[in-house]
């Protein structure tokens, strides 16, 4: 309270001063002046943080930790070592899975107006303060929060919490990306082709009814149940598969970012490489162009749908993969002075950049597809025709069909009739909206298998969601790995590779869950609701934290050290106001849809109605327990954590916080190693004398 | 009896083929007759069981497919299914595994010896630390002194 009534007070008194030697209106407008500032002050409004000052480094030993070089925190080998590994956190799977699907069916080009306006008031501030909270305080998200205030060490809890089981999951669809990786380095691929029956008279039924590439995906990789609750056994092929994504994971991290450092110059910049080939090979095949105008084809009326905004939020918010606290953590390793308002805006611009781009490539190829998938109904249609009247070959092609089709229906409707033509539109192929694995692994493997030398294609396009993958792996274990270290998880003389080693096995073990038979639904469960409510939960409290409790004065002052310059009154305005409100407004909106409406999950039972398509099912009552573990767990956290600290410093008063800060706090440390080094020089003075 | 029908199509003798009710897109019933006697037709499952076997060796003699070669009543064989004898996705993913471990292994072994080089520096320091006094202030050898080597620490020298 002592910071709201000095400043404010002091700015009153000097507007009373001048103001007796000016006239009575300009007395009037001072006053004003004088109210709005202490309105404005009011308005800043901080909470009381005692002890702030004790538990972080000041900006002089900051300036002399830098120019030492004394401290043991690891860092970047050079800048660009950093911007790929934020680019490739930031930009993963959901830039080409997700973005795609929610561009085409919210209006096309439409929707890059509620896209880029939510980017611009969401994102990039939402990213400029993680990263720099992150370079000021020099620790990972854990560490970051205790330091502000050590009642927000839940909000560091739910960030670990959130980032484990993402990781979880996460890593399960790279060793899915895996297995068709490997599948890859055959021809014919083995989803071009339904397998044939046991004694060679026809096709497997359920492939036959559905697809090759249907069949290959629930059938040979996931060998799904019916139903979330019949488990299945442990697929062994696909356990194989994630003790080798676990492994490459491993290797890439073992030494934390001294090993991550190097591998993110493939994994960061491959993915554009392998676009910009699928873009040039998808602009030479037949339909890319309309696969391109539909996606971009503007429907401005979307935007007068909340729902548009909702999603474009949403989309812009998970994209970033902020609170995870991995971008927290790859800022803290960075020099103090380094641009991260830059770096921030830079981030975004590819981020956004690599969606659009993303887009287009795929809509190439779905475009493709979709066509070939017309031109084979059509042709399947004209066939049938040909043979039902025993007329010649080209009588009827595409460009005479409806009208040929038109004459024939009025002379011989009731043969027309029996004959079953089907439906062929070139719209409904295009919006045959998949998003996510159905987008990967049947949409785009049939294309695949369409275009000429489908093996290396195949490769390519695996290798890239390998690499997309990977590079989000690696902020999801720092955001793990790190947290556990600042908690004195493990003992302390246990080398780095020894703890990424026991993490990447326990998750190994627990990720067993999904290679089981109903492991696809887990996933999709995993997926809904550890990976959405808790970020926003914890994305709002950041923004709370650093702004009222840390003090958003004191981050000003932070940034004017860091980088040389005041935040403009963009960043002012967004911090504070509206970029938390975008959040709160995105989580109401989510959580009342996810909490009103009955959830249901989409199954793949070949005994069912309606197979191929996909059957809705509920959830049976148990699964409730497990999404409240799921989403309770991490967002309950951030307040409990604070209850329970305030419990324990309330009973157990002994010698409060104050102690057990200054043993925690950096800079008693560097005071310890001042103490050390005098000390030290003292006792060789002593021998030289002695000597 | 199946090798006789390949040798009908392949010597384009038409003599044991009789066609009749052709319309005008190339449309034709067919009999076979043995070759060994005229006058008897082979039965129709054997020329059906004949056509599924090679349908696609009658289509490349055509230069035809399945979808503008149609036997009638007769659906197009299934190509036998490759089998392979290990599967190419277990090789690849040996490879892939193979890489990994050898990368482990030279990453923890870099590891070992980084350990062990800092500790035996860690080591000679202490000794050089007693034996060459620092810059500031007066050091033994200015002040006219000999170093004796009797007194330095070459053990260092002596292990691996």
């Amino acid at each position: 309270s002592l910071h709201i009534l000095t400043p404010s007070t002091q700015k009153v008194h000097l507007s009373l001063h001048s103001s007796l030697q000016s006239t009575p209106s300009e007395i009037q407008l001072q006053i004003l002046t004088a109210n709005l500032q202490r309105a404005e002050e009011i308005m800043k409004l901080k909470l009381p943080n005692p002890g702030l000052d004790d538990r972080i480094l000041s900006h002089d030993e900051l300036e002399r930790l830098e120019v030492e070089e004394a401290g043991d925190r690891p860092k970047w080998d050079n800048k660009t070592q950093y911007m790929l590994t934020c680019v490739g956190f930031c930009v993963g799977l959901g830039n080409v899975w997700r973005f795609p699907y929610l561009c085409q069916s919210h209006g096309g080009g439409a929707f890059m107006i509620p896209f880029l306006i939510l980017l611009v008031f969401e994102g990039i501030p939402l990213l400029h303060l993680e990263f720099a909270i992150g370079q000021r305080l020099r620790k990972g998200s854990v560490g970051v929060w205790r330091t502000i205030n050590p009642y927000m060490l839940g909000v560091g809890i739910a960030s670990m919490c959130v980032s484990f089981l993402v990781s979880l999951y996460y890593n399960t669809i790279i060793a899915w990306v895996l297995w068709y990786f490997f599948n890859s380095f055959q021809d014919p691929l083995p989803w071009s082709q339904c397998p044939v029956n046991a004694n060679r008279t026809g096709l497997i039924s359920e492939c036959e009814k559905s697809s090759p590439v249907d069949y290959f995906w629930y059938r040979k990789t996931l060998n799904t149940s019916a139903a979330i609750d019949e488990t299945g056994n442990l697929q062994w092929w696909m356990v194989l598969c994630l003790i080798s994504a676990w492994a490459v994971l491993f290797v890439c991290c073992i030494r934390g970012i001294e090993t991550t450092g190097k591998a993110v110059y493939v994994t960061s910049t491959l993915p554009y490489l392998v676009l910009t080939i699928f873009l040039i090979r998808g602009l030479t095949l037949k339909g890319s162009v309309d696969g391109i105008k539909f996606l971009f084809t503007p429907d401005i009326n979307e935007l007068a749908n909340p729902t548009t905004w909702l999603d474009a939020g949403a989309q812009v918010f998970y994209s970033f993969s902020l609170a995870f606290g991995g971008l927290i953590s790859f800022s803290s390793y960075n020099s103090v002075h380094n641009n991260c308002e830059q770096d921030a805006v830079i981030i975004s611009i590819i981020n956004a950049f690599t969606s659009i781009y993303a887009a287009t490539v795929i809509y190439t190829i779905i475009g493709f597809r979709a066509t070939e998938r017309f031109d084979d109904c059509i042709d399947g249609n004209i066939l049938s025709l040909l043979n039902t009247f025993d007329m010649p070959e080209g009588y009827i092609n595409q460009s005479n069909y409806q009208e040929v089709l038109q004459s024939l229906n009025t002379t011989n409707s009731d043969i027309i009739g029996n004959l079953a033509l089907k439906t062929c539109d070139l719209n409904n192929f295009l919006s045959e909206g998949v998003e996510g694995t159905g987008l990967a692994f049947i949409v785009f493997t049939e294309a695949i298998t369409k275009m000429p030398l489908s093996p290396l294609w195949s490769v390519l396009f695996f290798i890239m969601l390998f690499c997309l993958g990977l590079s989000s792996m690696f902020g999801n274990i720092e955001g793990v790995l790190v947290p556990l270290q600042d908690l004195k998880v493990f003992p302390k003389s246990w080398p780095k590779e020894a703890i990424s080693g026991v993490t990447c096995l326990v998750c190994c073990l627990v990720g067993l869950i999904f290679v089981q038979g109903s492991g696809n639904y887990w996933l999709a469960l995993f997926d809904s609701f550890a990976g959405s409510i808790p970020l926003l939960i914890i994305a709002f409290s950041e923004m709370i934290g650093v702004v009222y409790v840390y003090g958003i004065d004191r981050f000003n002052e932070d940034l004017i050290f860091m980088i040389g310059h005041k935040p403009n009154i963009f960043w002012q305005a967004t911090w504070r106001y509206i970029s938390p409100l975008i959040m709160l407004a995105i989580f109401v909106f989510y959580f009342s849809t996810v909490v009103t409406k009955e959830i249901f999950y989409s199954a793949w039972d070949p005994e069912s109605e309606n197979f191929p398509t996909l059957e809705k099912k509920p959830y049976p009552s148990w699964i409730y327990v497990i999404i409240f573990f799921l989403a309770g767990i991490p967002s309950l956290s951030v307040p409990c954590t604070a209850v329970f600290r305030a419990i324990r410093d309330r009973c157990c008063k002994k010698q409060p916080s104050a102690s057990v800060q200054e043993l925690d706090s950096v800079s008693y440390k560097v005071h310890m190693q001042d103490e050390e080094l005098k000390s030290q020089k003292s006792q060789k003075s002593d021998q030289k004398i002695y000597r | 009896m199946i090798t006789s029908i390949f040798l009908i199509f392949y010597f384009s003798s038409t003599a044991n083929i009789l066609v009749c009710n052709d319309t005008q897109r190339v449309s034709f019933v067919f009999v076979v007759t043995s070759p060994d006697d005229p006058t008897q037709l082979i039965p129709r499952e054997q020329v059906e069981q004949a056509v599924k076997l090679s349908k696609h060796r009658i289509n490349n003699v055509f230069l035809l497919s399945d979808m503008t070669l149609e036997f009638v009543g007769i659906p197009p064989t299934l190509a036998a299914p490759i089998v392979y004898d290990t599967p190419p996705w277990l090789i690849v993913f040996g490879v892939v595994i193979g890489a990994v471990a050898v990368g482990i292994m030279a990453l923890l072994m870099s590891t070992v010896s980084k350990t062990r080089r800092a500790k035996d520096k860690a080591a000679g320091f202490a000794g050089e630390d007693a034996g060459i006094v620092k810059e500031n202030g007066t050091t033994l050898s200015s002040l006219g002194g000999v170093y004796n080597q009797a007194f330095s620490n070459d053990d260092r020298f002596t292990q691996l």
